[in-house]
């Protein structure tokens, strides 16, 4: 009797019967995002255009390659340089720490939007010296002045991220590596950041995201990445239908990543769990 | 024209481009200060149907942020800046035949950083009401109070605390992102900088300038933020 009773008290409290208010509310607001679902799709179905399509589907397909090879190139170049900044920023060095934090304040309390005005527009008014320097080439094109600006502001938020990873191992892995005799680079690579790389998975997979979202700052610098396409496409046609494939294809991308990041990290947490 | 030294440029007045910038930053503050209210208002709706216990609200919010936190800034503000009028266009002709609708690029972009803010300030509300024990909401059941009593009285006052550091990273995310509207010609600070640079061909000065503005309104912000968080008085609560 007292098992029966005491999972009879376990057991979560039933479902709501009936209406109650919050189902009302609840169902009725599914049924309106399935219906501004349908609305778009019935919109896309009457406005199918194939001559538009047959257009503007190449263009945009260039367009992701364009805003890909930009993300990639941005991560990559922002991850080695978010190193030497991580490591200026953890420095006993007073000067040298606080010179990180004012790249670092800088990039992360300034819209991208600015900096990548500063870099294409403003750089690139100093033709003249630019030229003398032998760089011009580099600040004439739209697409690297934009990977310059997107490197330099994801090194901001990378160098935090590593750093907010590293700081959360706690201080008796580094004295364990040590007391066996392993040296620091040593303990850093095989002690520290495989622990740290579990913290920083969530944060990085985020940044990426967030990238990819603000890569289509690009297009406003005449860079024809898939957003830049989405505005020639709209600026030719005044089909509103441009920007809403170009939604689509950005929110699919956002999602698989999304998911992605969280099944890796459901594998490599695996030990952790109980 | 001839070659005007930095201090011109910079002074006030009819050569100077400093209160065309000026009045660009109150625009800037004007349109971050009207979305907070809503987006708050939105955000903390949408992080109370996410932690309901309907299966219906939970999956209505979460569709909502999906798609806010998953589009990009500028195509949200560019679907609703060309997108809208079409569809007010649509309706308004039902009526009066030949109307025509433009939408004005401050509205436009109050309505879509206020659904950006809110699928960003939702997440924070949500794990404060994670942070909140269940006890709270049955102590308040208890002493007799109502559900919305118990939420106004019980649950707000500490869901705020303890949201308000993410709150503050919000902010700061929609400070920012107020310089995504100048494209749809809204004549805020990142604009008229624009502008000042394309007339007098100081690019990087003007940049410069449009950025160590917003810097100086974060710097602002996190003093007050700062006062607030003092006056909120986190320790009582421990």
């Amino acid at each position: 009797m007292s098992i029966s009773q005491a999972i009879a008290v376990e057991r979560p409290p039933p479902q709501a019967r009936g209406w109650p208010r919050a189902r009302i509310v609840g169902y009725s607001l599914v049924c309106l995002w399935i219906l501004f679902g349908l609305g778009i799709l019935a919109y896309l179905v009457h406005a199918w255009n194939g001559e538009f399509f047959a257009k503007y589907a190449p263009a945009y397909l260039r367009g992701l390659g364009t805003t890909l090879a930009l993300v990639t190139t941005s991560m990559i170049a922002g991850a080695i340089l978010s190193l030497p900044v991580t490591y200026a920023r953890m420095s006993k060095n007073r000067i040298l720490s606080g010179l990180a934090y004012c790249y670092v304040y800088f990039f992360r309390g300034t819209p991208l939007l600015a900096q990548t005005y500063l870099v294409y527009y403003g750089i690139g008014s100093f033709r003249p010296q630019l030229e003398t320097v032998g760089l011009w080439w580099f600040f004439r094109e739209a697409f690297y002045c934009g990977v310059f600006a997107f490197s330099l502001n994801t090194a901001a938020y990378q160098a935090e991220i590593l750093r907010g990873a590293i700081e959360s191992v706690p201080r008796g892995q580094w004295e364990g590596a040590a007391s066996l005799g392993l040296h620091k680079l040593e303990t850093l690579r095989k002690v520290i950041l495989p622990q740290a790389f579990v913290v920083a998975l969530r944060p990085y997979g985020n940044e990426l995201v967030l990238m990819i979202k603000a890569s289509a700052i690009v297009a406003i610098i005449t860079v024809y990445d898939l957003m830049g396409n989405a505005k020639l496409a709209y600026a030719n046609s005044f089909d509103i239908q441009a920007y809403i494939w170009v939604a689509i294809v950005y929110l699919v991308m956002v999602e698989i990543l999304r998911h992605g990041v969280e099944w890796i990290e459901r594998r490599i947490t695996i030990h952790l769990k109980r | 024209m001839p070659a005007q030294s930095i201090w011109t440029l910079l002074s006030w007045g009819p050569d100077g481009w400093s209160d065309d910038i000026a009045s660009g930053v109150l625009v800037t503050i004007a349109l971050a200060l009207a979305t907070l209210p809503i987006g708050l208002t939105i955000g903390f709706f949408v992080a109370f149907a996410k932690q309901h216990e309907e299966p219906s609200l939970r999956l209505a919010a979460n569709i909502y942020t999906t798609v806010f936190r998953g589009l990009p800034e500028l195509v949200t503000l560019f679907l609703f800046f060309f997108g809208m009028p079409l569809i007010l266009q649509h309706l308004v002709r039902l009526i009066w035949p030949d109307a025509t609708v433009d939408v004005d690029s401050f509205v436009a972009g109050l309505i879509v950083l206020s659904l950006i803010f809110s699928s960003y300030s939702s997440e924070v509300f949500l794990s404060a009401f994670r942070a909140i024990p269940k006890g709270q909401y049955e102590g308040g059941y208890a002493i007799g109070l109502s559900k919305w009593q118990t939420m106004r009285l019980v649950i707000l006052p500490q869901l705020l605390r303890i949201a308000f550091p993410g709150l503050e990273n919000c902010w700061l995310i929609l400070l920012k992102d107020t310089s995504l509207v100048s494209v749809v010609n809204l004549a805020e600070t990142l604009r008229n900088a624009g502008v000042a640079a394309r007339v007098t061909k100081h690019s990087f000065l003007f940049y410069s300038v449009a950025a160590l503005v917003f810097l100086v309104l974060a710097i602002l912000s996190s003093i007050a933020t700062g006062y607030i968080l003092r006056s909120l008085g986190r320790r009582e609560a421990r």
